[in-house]
């Protein structure tokens, strides 16, 4: 799919202000006695693309859902497009896309009946959908399966229809909330593929993901979030700059051992975290790092050098794994 | 492909033709919907009633009339006495077919109606769509049967043809009531089988359906005063055959039919938007 006149956000080179297409101040949302979201603040500008990213439980799912005007805020304030979504949400859900977790497709329609339906809720004329059908069937590699049920879809099949089925009405926002967990390595890719494409495009695109490598692939400048609060703000590498080194030694003893092993090593390299399966070592050069073990007589059963990842980050921020 | 001009949302999409027609857009999409299945409902539509004619109407009918010289209960032959309260029950069942699994199917099975509020449909404009549709469905149901009902010459004359729109319209009442109950439904955990024995089947049998309500002892006959389809059954008599009822009778049967039906679309109303946005 290609389009042209997509206001682009020009990150690298322009300095005039950018429009924002969110804006939260001391965000929160609380249910009874348990904060989902603690006041957070975060912007989006007009072709940015945005990620948050946290474990699950971090309150991600819950400031999309307020973001994409579904859900009322507790406390705080909250401009998408520049209104109130308390006062005048339909109107703002009708200039978003929205990607929902769970593909919430209609079952007992065709592939292109999904897409021409979703269309007529936003009042779209059937001139106007037929041609729209045919692109977003190309955008999302679906032109072979236009008249297949939705049920004969593979899971990632159904992501690129759900996200063209989010794509019908040109949103000046596209809300994906975990785009491609639940996909295999193939079908993330593909999917990758194909929000790249739409952020080369200068859509404005929010990402939640509890996928780090997604976060990195995707996004100019995310928040880390964790127990409803951003533990930072940035763009990934200026994250991974800010908050750990550049190279990380993965070293296994196992697991009985590595506590033992950790206090001979802990003076190599610029940190360590013991995990219950396998030390970290933060260092400048992984190499050098791991040579230095190795020259203490000290064999791990498995070794890994790497690059720093948001992983790191979030493990440094919050004490605990994306995965926990 | 030629290359399209990306325009924004805030250019193609009017949000006032949204806030005007979205209740129309959420009965297009369950009116599509139920298209998927439009054999099963034109079998039942047709199927039912010639089954239901052939067997009752004309088997116990016949039966009866031998007995009573074709005067059977209210003083006419027994197809007339049953035609109104069957059409009745056509239009009840049709419409609850629609406003039942449909919503279980919007807010649970694949959460359609989420996607519908996702895209600027408020839970107000969804819940009147399925109303809406499932009236477009009561609307067939009951002229296919009215006419199968002529062909079988249940009715005297054309006066008859009231029962249309009046069952259209105590369809719409009950259904709105069951769309209500629906919204509060998690799944569907059986409660539609519950409803449908221990409601829809007691109500089936005692509002006077194939008997006058007046046989029945006071103690059961109350079971007949709230079933919405005595009242239908009622109105329809009258305008079949002229079966006596007074003006204070009319208002009532009318007047019950419209508080069941606006408090259902007002709960249903206030119970969608609320789960929309929990």
């Amino acid at each position: 799919m290609s389009w042209t006149n997509v206001p682009r956000l020009g990150l690298m080179s322009a300095p005039e202000p950018k429009e924002l297409m969110i804006s939260a101040t001391n965000l929160s949302k609380v249910y009874g006695d348990f904060t989902a979201v603690a006041g957070i603040d975060f912007q989006v500008a007009r072709g940015e693309a945005f990620g948050l990213l946290g474990p699950n439980g971090a309150g991600k799912s819950t400031t999309m859902r307020m973001i994409t005007a579904t859900l009322q805020r507790s406390g705080g304030d909250l401009r998408i497009l520049g209104k109130d979504p308390d006062k005048v949400g339909p109107q703002i859900r009708a200039h978003l896309g929205v990607v929902p977790q769970s593909d919430n497709l209609d079952t007992e329609l065709k592939v292109h009946e999904n897409l021409y339906i979703y269309g007529r809720y936003f009042g779209l004329s059937k001139k106007y959908l037929t041609k729209k059908i045919d692109e977003l069937l190309k955008f999302a590699q679906l032109e072979d399966k236009r008249n297949a049920k939705v049920d004969q879809l593979s899971g990632g099949m159904k992501r690129r229809l759900t996200i063209a089925r989010a794509l019908v009405n040109e949103p000046e926002v596209l809300l994906l909330d975990e785009p491609t967990t639940g996909l295999d390595p193939q079908a993330r890719h593909v999917l990758w593929d194909r929000l790249f494409r739409l952020k080369e495009q200068g859509v404005t695109l929010v990402i939640t993901t509890h996928y780090m490598d997604e976060a990195e692939q995707l996004c100019d400048r995310l928040i880390v979030m964790d127990q409803g609060k951003i533990m930072a703000e940035g763009s990934p590498a200026s994250l991974i700059q800010e908050h750990s080194s550049p190279e990380v030694v993965e070293v296994r003893f196992g697991s009985d051992r590595n506590a033992d092993v950790a206090q001979d090593i802990a003076h190599i390299g610029d940190r360590m975290d013991v995990l219950p399966d396998r030390i970290l070592i933060y260092a400048q050069d992984g190499e050098v790092a791991l040579a230095e073990i190795i020259a203490l007589g000290l064999h791990p059963i498995t070794s890994l050098v790497r690059r720093s990842s948001l992983e790191d980050v979030f493990l440094r921020l919050t004490g605990r794994t994306l995965v926990d | 492909m030629a290359q399209t001009q990306w325009r924004g949302a805030s250019a193609i999409v009017d949000t006032r033709r949204i806030a005007k027609f979205g209740a129309f857009y959420a009965a297009e999409y369950r009116v599509r919907n139920m298209l998927k299945w439009w054999q099963a409902i034109v079998a039942f539509g047709i199927g039912n009633p010639i089954l239901y004619l052939t067997s009752i109407g004309i088997g116990v009918g016949t039966l009866i009339d031998r007995h009573t010289n074709g005067a059977g209960p209210d003083g006419v032959k027994y197809l007339a006495f049953i035609a109104p309260a069957l059409l009745a029950t056509s239009a009840l069942q049709g419409t609850m077919d629609e406003v039942t699994f449909p919503v279980v199917h919007g807010f649970d099975w694949r959460k359609v109606f989420f996607a519908m509020h996702a895209a600027g449909l408020t839970g107000k404009q969804i819940a009147q769509g399925v109303i809406m549709s499932a009236v477009a469905r009561t609307v067939f149901t009951v002229s296919v049967y009215w006419l199968i009902l002529w062909f079988f010459d249940a009715f005297d004359s054309l006066r008859a043809l009231w029962l249309i729109p009046i069952n259209v319209f105590f369809g719409a009442c009950f259904g709105a009531v069951l769309m209500a109950v629906s919204s509060y439904m998690k799944e569907d955990d059986g409660w539609f089988a519950i409803i449908g024995r221990f409601v829809i089947a007691p109500m089936f049998l005692f509002s006077g359906t194939f008997y006058s309500l007046s046989t029945l002892p006071l103690s059961v006959r109350w079971v007949g005063w709230i079933s919405p389809l005595w009242h239908a059954t009622e109105i329809g008599r009258y305008f079949s055959y002229s079966h006596p009822i007074s003006g204070q009778m009319l208002f009532i049967h009318f007047g019950y039919m419209t508080v069941l039906g606006v408090a259902g679309i007002l709960i249903a109303n206030r119970k969608f938007a609320l789960r929309l946005a929990a």
